[in-house]
């Protein structure tokens, strides 16, 4: 238990260093957008394919218990709701943080382990500016496009179903997609990627950084940082939702 | 000899999650002095000098680099000291994305407080890996090397800023017999080429007693022994680290006479 608060309050310190870190000089801009297209471009194809399946299973899923009440013209808004405030953020992230906490944590702790972070200290260079600040920035433009994207081809996947099996008309439903939208929905959807992004990355930064114990220790690092940040997408979720919810 | 102080510990402990990693060191470098450090893996060697870099923060005790007190000092505040010395890693720390050539440079270019004009940089990474006799890797990249010849580009970058003091981890460590003599000729070189004050770490005995007997012959470019009076002779202490204490310092003569057993393993035999 004092562990676990101990390596909170560590994780803290480094987000705070981060945060402080975007306004300071240098700025490495070339390393954002290799970050960037890294995460960003790298993710596209999975987060298309999942986004759409996703569509496709929920409306699939919810035409049954939505005909059960005659009410399988509401398939549109029902797909739009979930996926803009749930299923397209949360789905997103766990996919990036999959492929991306992994990745930052098991390039930032090789280079731990190899003395590399050392060197640049010594020589001249702050990691977290050199290092963590990219990947915070790129990750956190990346992953609201992602997500929207999903949503999007989540949305248009629902149709396929909709429109092949359940026989909606096109306007149908797309209109009770789009009407069903409220700013609050749309205001959720942006700033759970947002936090879900500050997360990713910085756990990923975090434990790469924290790295000891050679070739073995790269290992234990990604996978923690994988656990932890997906654990942690699951949290801010639930509190994001809450505070929504009540507005 | 009354010379200024380069590295001081006044009681130095670094404590990980519980562990003491160093116990209460202390000692004190002068300029133009050879620093050996002699102790079993595990000993704390490395700690010893990633906390005179300030790179590892004593959680006890106070550390001075060049006369400042860095037990405290910002990270930023520390790079203007930093520039102040050449390192070489024990892991080697060279970066495995960039060339030799740049990874020579990083500390030219990076530094803020070298202020190295752009047209400069080129000339004096070539110089420094001339100095290696590795002139001709400019545009490879660490990985295309041999473990012997990352370690000379990792002495050519410790010393391509010039800097007073150079830290040595491990220099000779993982290479065969042949290599690692080679690689403490190039430090000698350094050592009485340059002028700087080098602290060494090593597990092996002869490394020491190469830095404390022998000087560069420019003339012949190679080592020789040096005569009584010589700067190495004269100047080199030994510190045995064991367990993350402070088991012994001195010159040759009481290393030699140490009866520790522990200490004692450390001295060179029949020569
Ligand atoms: N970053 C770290 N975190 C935890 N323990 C460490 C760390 N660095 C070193 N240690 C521990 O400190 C002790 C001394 O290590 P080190 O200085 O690397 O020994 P050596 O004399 O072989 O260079 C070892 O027990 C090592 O496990
Ligand atoms: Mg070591």
């Amino acid at each position: 238990m004092k562990q676990l608060i101990l390596t909170l309050q560590d994780f803290l310190y480094l987000a705070g260093r981060a945060f402080r870190a975007i306004f300071r000089r240098p700025h490495y801009f070339a390393d954002q957008s290799i970050q960037a297209d890294v995460i960003g471009v790298g993710s596209l194809p999975i987060v298309m394919l999942i986004g759409t399946f996703s569509g496709v299973v929920m409306a699939l899923q919810m035409s049954r218990a939505l005909s059960t009440y005659g009410a399988v013209s509401k398939t549109g808004e029902i797909v739009a709701i979930t996926l803009i405030r749930e299923m397209g953020p949360v789905l997103t992230a766990l996919l990036v943080a999959g492929r991306n906490a992994s990745g930052i944590a098991s390039e930032i702790g090789s280079m731990k382990v190899t003395e590399q972070i050392d060197a640049m200290r010594a020589l001249g260079t702050d990691p977290i500016l050199k290092l963590v600040k990219p990947r915070l920035i790129a990750t956190s433009l990346v992953l609201p496009l992602l997500t929207v994207l999903a949503d999007f081809l989540g949305i248009a996947g629902g149709f396929l179903i909709a429109y092949f099996m359940l026989n909606l008309t096109a306007s149908q439903y797309w209109t009770s997609a789009y009407q069903a939208l409220e700013y609050n929905d749309i205001a959720q959807g942006l700033v759970k990627p947002f936090l879900f992004a500050v997360v990713i990355s910085l756990v990923g930064c975090f434990y790469g950084l924290r790295t000891t114990g050679g070739t073995q220790g790269v290992g234990l690092s990604t996978t923690q940082a994988v656990v932890v940040a997906s654990v942690w997408i699951f949290v801010i979720d639930v509190f994001v939702t809450q505070v929504f919810v009540n507005l | 000899m009354s010379t200024a102080s380069v590295v001081r510990f006044e009681h130095v402990s670094v404590e990980f999650d519980g562990d003491l990693a160093l116990n209460d060191v202390s000692f004190d470098v002068r300029a133009g002095e050879t620093r050996v450090i002699l102790g079993a893996a595990g000993s704390g060697k490395t700690v010893l000098l990633k906390v005179a870099m300030g790179l590892v923060r004593p959680s006890a005790g106070r550390v001075f680099l060049f006369d400042t007190n860095i037990t405290h000092l910002r990270e930023r505040d520390l790079f203007s000291l930093r520039s102040r010395v050449g390192i070489l890693f024990q892991e080697g720390g060279l970066f495995d994305s960039l060339t030799i050539e740049e990874n020579v440079a990083y500390p030219l270019v990076n530094q803020a407080s070298i202020k190295c004009p752009a047209e400069e940089v080129l000339p004096r990474v070539n110089q420094a890996l001339q100095f290696v006799e590795l002139g001709h890797t400019l545009a490879k990249v660490p990985s295309e090397l041999s473990g012997g010849m990352r370690r000379r580009v990792g002495i050519a970058r410790a010393g391509v800023t010039e800097p007073p003091l150079v830290l040595y981890d491990s220099p000779t460590a993982g290479l065969d017999p042949i290599t690692a003599n080679t690689i403490m000729a190039l430090v000698v070189k350094q050592r009485d080429l340059r002028n700087i004050t080098p602290i060494i770490v090593t597990h092996r005995a002869q490394d020491g007693y190469l830095l404390a007997n022998y000087c560069w012959n420019t003339a012949e470019s190679k080592v020789e022994r040096a005569t009584a009076g010589h700067r190495a002779t004269e100047q080199t202490e030994y510190m045995v680290m064991c367990e993350g204490k402070l088991v012994f310092q001195g010159p040759e003569e009481a290393l030699s006479a140490s009866s520790d057993p522990y200490v004692s393993k450390f001295v060179r035999r029949n020569h």
